[in-house]
């Protein structure tokens, strides 16, 4: 671990040079808001931002991905055996993904990398990729990753955090991974270990003092998951919810996807998206049998599965980092934090 | 470690009708790749992805045993875009198969214990399997006493028929076959809906005994106090459930029941252990 200063008037220049091996992405700002994005070739990323609109999920879990192939037409050798498709995982550099976000993405990972299988579409991009964090200087109103393990200033699943100090960033490089891409960037000037720490201490605090909203979870796996899943508030929750599923898109853990197949003249390719637990279709067995066809049935295994079944699988804390976009988008006002204090101080009667 | 979603390619070797009604199907598939059917190696209960190129992909269990080599087999019934287009295709068809997936009923801790099999209408697919692999001379003598109780609406609609009668015919299974109603004059066997047939004819639990079930969830329904009042207790009795799915690898998040995925940690459960997650499926 060391630390490097970057004079912003050579951050451009640096992440120019690390475009020879690198793909890059980054925040870039549009009508709708800001987003981590492939940059193109001229396009620096706008370090300045606040918070976007979605997660950086999508770079290592694209909204619709083709994962196999294959021809349909029966002149051809090997027709209707499916290949994998050629998506390419040549090093790629995800730059100001904040904190909390690369926190989720290792929370991702658990589901995508297990000991049984390996989502290779998934972890090959995951292996493919060097995270440069930004901490988080002036959280948000919606923020409450201080409650999750996370915070403004967290480390967990970054290979640099950068600190924004005006003229200069402060790198903290944190892996071998985040060691190389310094390198392809030619930052080298490094700084005092012990200062350069102390000012990060001194950030880290700063920001989380600004940070007051907060999640309650402490009693959550205490609580029975039966006696939660059958407790009566669940109508007053779902009440108000239009099932938009617009929570699930911006959370940066939220990782369901569907798989559809296509085909155009004779060729076939299988590709996943995006799915969300708030549609029917989601379980709707071929029969009509719906075992969550009810939007409270949908309402609940959202939360649950955050708060609870998630918790009690891997023991590693809840699935949530606190960002606060799904309280943020939520087109109803429904609150996770509120959900999660309705669960935490739930006692069932007897 | 393979792509979890990569197909193993095969061939469409036979097709048969399985019912009067001609609603279900039975595929037999060879392996195209030599060393592809090593891979596959499953155990009764299991269930794969029937692939689809260009069409999709649904979770069948699989309804030949592990003892038979050289194909595997499926019973499908036609009900969504999947299955439609399965029941229109012909032999020497290529497709793809992923899987072995889930798990599997507890054949090791069923070894020296009396098996009651419990099956109504098609979802008697990967029971055929057990019966075959259990029947199997190199596994009979693992197994105390076998009892069968199998139920359709007609005795048309009995998937695997020619095997029953010749199971009907062995002193090493009690068959207990019956249809909710026929008006064949010569039918020898019961006549009834399964919870009854099972609540009259299915052996009194003991420690030793226990009992899989697999059917439309209404007969589950109804077979469960059926057993209950031959004193089986929730870990004596073994289920296995459906639920949608897509990635069959405990990976798209659709098919779970509380935190259990059906289509990993399934979808074999006992009772005991549904007991305690919702009732999601």
């Amino acid at each position: 671990m060391k630390f490097i200063t970057i004079d912003k008037k050579d951050w451009a220049k640096g992440i120019d040079k690390s475009r020879k091996t690198y793909q890059l992405f980054g925040p870039v700002k549009d009508k709708n808001g800001c987003k981590i994005k492939a940059l193109d070739a001229d396009v620096v990323p706008d370090m300045d931002y606040h918070e976007s609109v979605m997660s950086a999920k999508s770079v290592l879990f694209p909204q619709t991905e083709t994962i196999l192939t294959t021809s349909l037409n029966e002149a051809v050798d090997d027709h209707h055996i499916m290949k994998r498709a050629e998506n390419t995982y040549t090093p790629r550099a995800v730059l100001g993904i904040r904190p909390y976000d690369a926190k989720a993405i290792l929370l991702v990972k658990m589901n995508f990398d297990t000991d049984d299988y390996r989502d290779p579409y998934w972890c090959d991009a995951y292996e493919a990729t060097t995270l440069v964090g930004l901490g988080i200087t002036k959280p948000g109103p919606f923020d409450f990753s201080t409650s999750v393990d996370c915070g403004p200033f967290c480390e967990e699943g970054l290979d640099i955090l950068l600190a924004d100090l005006d003229d200069k960033f402060l790198a903290k490089v944190l892996t071998p991974k985040g060691e190389a891409y310094a390198v392809a960037c030619g930052f080298e000037t490094t700084a005092d270990d012990k200062e350069s720490q102390a000012l990060f201490d001194i950030l880290r605090k700063e920001a989380e003092k600004n940070i007051s909203a907060s999640i309650e979870t402490d009693k959550l796996s205490e609580k029975v998951l039966l006696d939660l899943h059958e407790a009566p508030f669940w109508d007053d929750v779902a009440f108000s919810c239009i099932n938009c599923g617009t929570c699930t898109y911006v959370c940066p853990t939220c990782w369901c996807f569907d798989i559809q197949d296509e085909a155009k003249q004779k060729e076939s390719s299988r590709f996943r998206n995006w799915d969300t637990c708030m549609s029917p279709l989601f379980t709707r067995h071929a029969t009509g049998h719906n075992p969550r066809g009810v939007k409270v049935q949908r309402v609940r295994q959202r939360f649950m599965h955050k708060l609870k079944y998630f918790l009690d699988k891997y023991d590693q804390g809840i699935m949530c980092v606190g960002c606060g976009r799904c309280v943020k988008s939520c087109p109803v006002n429904i609150d996770i934090r509120k959900v999660a204090h309705t669960m935490n101080t739930f006692e069932k009667k007897d | 470690m393979e792509n979890p979603y990569m197909p193993y390619p095969v061939r469409i070797d036979d097709i048969q009708i399985a019912t009067e009604d001609k609603s279900l199907k039975t595929f037999t598939f060879v392996f195209l790749n030599e060393g592809d059917e090593e891979k596959f190696a499953y155990h009764a209960g299991q269930f794969a992805e029937l692939s689809i190129p260009g069409v999709g992909e649904i979770p069948i269990g699989i309804a030949s045993s592990p003892v038979e080599k050289g194909f595997v087999k499926f019973t499908v019934f036609r009900t969504g875009v999947v299955t439609s287009h399965l029941h229109n295709m012909k032999i020497g068809d290529i497709m793809g198969i992923r899987g072995p997936l889930g798990n599997w009923y507890p054949w090791d801790k069923l070894e020296n214990k009396n098996v009651v099999i419990i099956g109504g209408g098609f979802a008697f697919t990967t029971l055929r399997s057990s019966i075959v692999y259990m029947l199997d001379p190199a596994n009979r003598p693992k197994f105390k006493n076998i009892d069968v109780v199998y139920g359709a609406r007609s005795p048309g609609m009995l998937l695997y028929r020619e095997e029953l009668f010749e199971w009907e015919k062995r002193d090493d299974i009690n068959m207990h076959i019956t249809v909710d109603g026929t008006d064949d004059p010569d039918w020898k066997y019961h006549t009834g809906f399964v919870p009854q047939v099972v609540e009259q004819n299915a052996p009194k639990a003991d420690d030793d005994t226990y009992a899989i079930i697999c059917g439309p969830p209404i007969m589950i329904k109804f077979t469960q106090p059926s057993l209950t009042q031959l004193g089986y207790k929730p870990h004596q009795i073994i289920m296995s459930l459906e639920n949608r799915m897509k990635c069959g690898i405990g990976m798209c998040g659709r098919c779970n029941i509380g935190k259990e995925l059906v289509c990993k940690d399934g979808p074999v459960f006992t009772l005991d252990e549904i007991n305690q997650t919702p009732k999601e499926y």
